[in-house]
């Protein structure tokens, strides 16, 4: 008993995985975005009837702003995403010095 | 289409002397693996990971070649081709997978494959969940689906050169599954990747090329659209040309399916675990997401313009082939075939090499003969052996083919992401999972798939497949939070430094 309390003492948790996680994070937020933008601008004004269809550039306005749009808007959302806000861990195992000094750097 | 076209089987030789090339150029990085006595399990990390060796740009392209199957580019193009605009609005619920993956799984993943040295994604469950049941229903899960879902692809594969070369299809079968099976065999996971980067170019020129010629063809997108709308109203809508088929949660369904969900497929996160170091996920995701976007869309676009410019023909599925036969001459539509033909190598060569990494590296090795981890050339003789047994066997699947491979393909990956979704993600992710909660998860997962299937095809309207997630989700976190928590040494060995 008393030595699993020390083994727990002893235990630090990985420092790189508060960043891994805040990423994770961005990247199901961006994909939940991409969706309501799709399902928003798609069902919004697709909808109605396909007489009554308004056109950009001869697509329908609902597949041009759910499709295409979307599309563009969240390339562009992703390569700021990861240029800006993902940071370079190193992804071998590191000891406790290397651990340190991660910490420091990602603070 | 009786006589056999030469252009295009020209086209296709000189591709296929490419794919060999570099199945080779791989087979020296094999062959020097398999040679190690030292190193434990060297051959297979170089076998089934590709030594962790990935860059960025070889990254992107085998992920998204990868994902995007005879699916995205055969079948998807061939309902766009019945259903019109709301299909390309379908399948852009594919377009997240690109930045969505990678950065879910994250580095988080590529770590923890480090600590645990896993070259498979049993590797993982095994590492985390410590349970002889959670290894061997994973194992058999994949083996199982991947022959089916490989079986599709083929005869997706042999059905395209029997289109556009005008041979039989029974040659065409077996020309494709000869070249997968040599180098996949010699040349492992590092000649699936290079093959796919290469692959992956080839479908991007290919589908540029056809989607220009197309709406060329066509008279501009104008024109286009409103044909379609003179041919049938429902072909720009997002509501497809039949009624209550395309319904709105149904359509949006498909994020959880293609969009999210892929997550869970081994194939997809085994590529997650084999990348060198951030900047490579980092243009990973880049370049990813770029080219899945475009491919995505011009593909479909492509089939869903085609029901005005080549209309009536009997099969959508035909629809890419007639198309490239048909704007273009002999040579160029060789090698824009080549480019959906890609996407089915470069899908199932990943397939056959996860399934082989099911047989040795998950069953053999663990529960038949642990000792051959330390002989390489023992390890590396039964994996050629396997690789060409269950290539066989897949062959002797795609000889009788049943017609709607889209379906079958669908079926296949709805079974492996039940198993393996939360398992990844929870055990990645939250401490407190456990092997119960997670035989749970697979058990509750793929059964009630199975059951809806057969008797509740649109639970709430929406996929079959979308119901049964949230099923094994809270079977997971239940049976997890009713039992006891996971040992503390696999928490430190996942979570410690």
């Amino acid at each position: 008993m008393k030595e699993t309390v020390e083994r727990k003492k002893e235990f630090i948790e990985d420092p790189r995985y508060k960043q891994c996680n805040r990423e994770a994070l961005m990247g199901a937020g961006l994909g939940i975005a991409n969706l309501i933008w799709w399902f928003g601008w798609g069902y919004g004004l697709g909808s109605g009837s396909p007489s009554e269809y308004t056109y950009i550039m001869g697509f329908p306005a609902w597949f041009f702003m759910s499709s295409i749009v979307g599309a563009i808007l969240f390339t562009v959302l992703a390569v700021i995403m990861v240029s800006k806000y993902f940071k370079e861990v190193p992804l071998e195992t590191i000891n406790k010095k290397e651990a340190e000094a991660i910490q420091q750097e990602l603070e | 289409m009786q006589n056999i076209n030469m252009n295009v089987l020209g086209a296709l030789i000189v591709y296929f002397i490419g794919v060999f090339g570099i199945g080779f150029y791989s087979m020296k990085f094999v062959a020097k693996a398999s040679s190690q006595v030292t190193d434990e399990g060297g051959f297979l990390t170089e076998y089934l990971a590709g030594g962790r060796d990935l860059g960025g740009f070889v990254l992107a392209m085998t992920m998204v070649a990868t994902y995007l199957s005879a699916g995205s580019f055969i079948g998807g193009p061939g309902t766009a081709y019945t259903f019109g605009l709301g299909w390309v609005f379908l399948a852009m619920s594919q377009m997240p997978t690109g930045y969505f993956t990678l950065a879910v799984l994250g580095k988080k993943f590529a770590i923890v494959a480090r600590k645990i040295n896993a070259v498979t994604v049993t590797d993982f469950l095994r590492a985390r969940y410590d349970n002889k049941a959670v290894v061997i229903i994973s194992s058999i899960s994949i083996i199982a689906f991947f022959i089916a879902a490989m079986g599709a692809q083929w005869i997706g594969a042999a059905r395209l050169i029997e289109g556009s070369v005008g041979v039989s299809y029974r040659v065409a079968l077996l020309f494709f599954a000869i070249t997968v099976l040599v180098y996949t065999t010699i040349g492992g996971f590092r000649a699936v990747a290079l093959t796919d980067a290469m692959q992956g170019v080839v479908m991007t020129i290919g589908a540029f090329a056809l989607l220009i010629g197309t709406i060329t063809a066509g008279g501009g997108v104008t024109n286009i659209i409103q044909n379609m709308y003179a041919q049938d109203p429902g072909l720009i809508s997002p509501f497809g040309v039949q009624e209550g088929f395309m319904t709105m949660a149904w359509v949006t369904s498909f994020w959880i399916l293609v969009g999210f969900a892929i997550v869970g497929l081994p194939q997809v996160a085994t590529r997650a675990m084999s990348y060198k170091d951030s900047n490579s996920m980092k243009k990973g995701i880049i370049y990813g997401t770029v080219v899945s976007m475009f491919l995505l869309l011009s593909m479909h676009f492509i089939g869903a313009f085609g029901s005005v410019i080549v209309p009536g023909i009997e099969a959508g599925d035909l629809v890419i082939p007639t198309m490239a036969t048909r704007l273009f001459p002999g040579a160029i539509a060789g090698i824009i075939l080549a480019g959906p033909l890609a996407a089915v190598m470069s899908t199932v060569d990943s397939q056959l090499l996860i399934v082989v990494g099911a047989i040795v590296n998950d069953l053999y090795i663990n529960y038949i003969n642990p000792e051959a981890r330390k002989n390489a050339k023992l390890t590396s003789r039964i994996s050629f052996g396997a690789t060409i047994v269950v290539g066989i066997l897949v062959y002797m699947v795609a000889f009788n083919p049943p017609p709607l491979m889209v379906w079958l393909n669908l079926y296949a990956n709805a079974g492996l992401i039940s198993t393996f979704l939360w398992t990844v993600i929870l055990g990645l992710y939250w401490k407190r999972a456990n092997a119960p909660g997670a035989l749970a998860s697979m058990v509750v997962g793929v059964g009630t798939y199975i059951l809806f299937s057969k008797v509740w095809a649109r639970p709430l309207g929406m996929h079959t497949i979308a119901l049964p997630l949230i099923l094994s989700l809270i079977a997971f976190v239940a049976v997890s939070m009713s039992t006891r928590e996971p040992e503390e040494r696999i928490i430190e060995t996942f979570w410690g430094i």
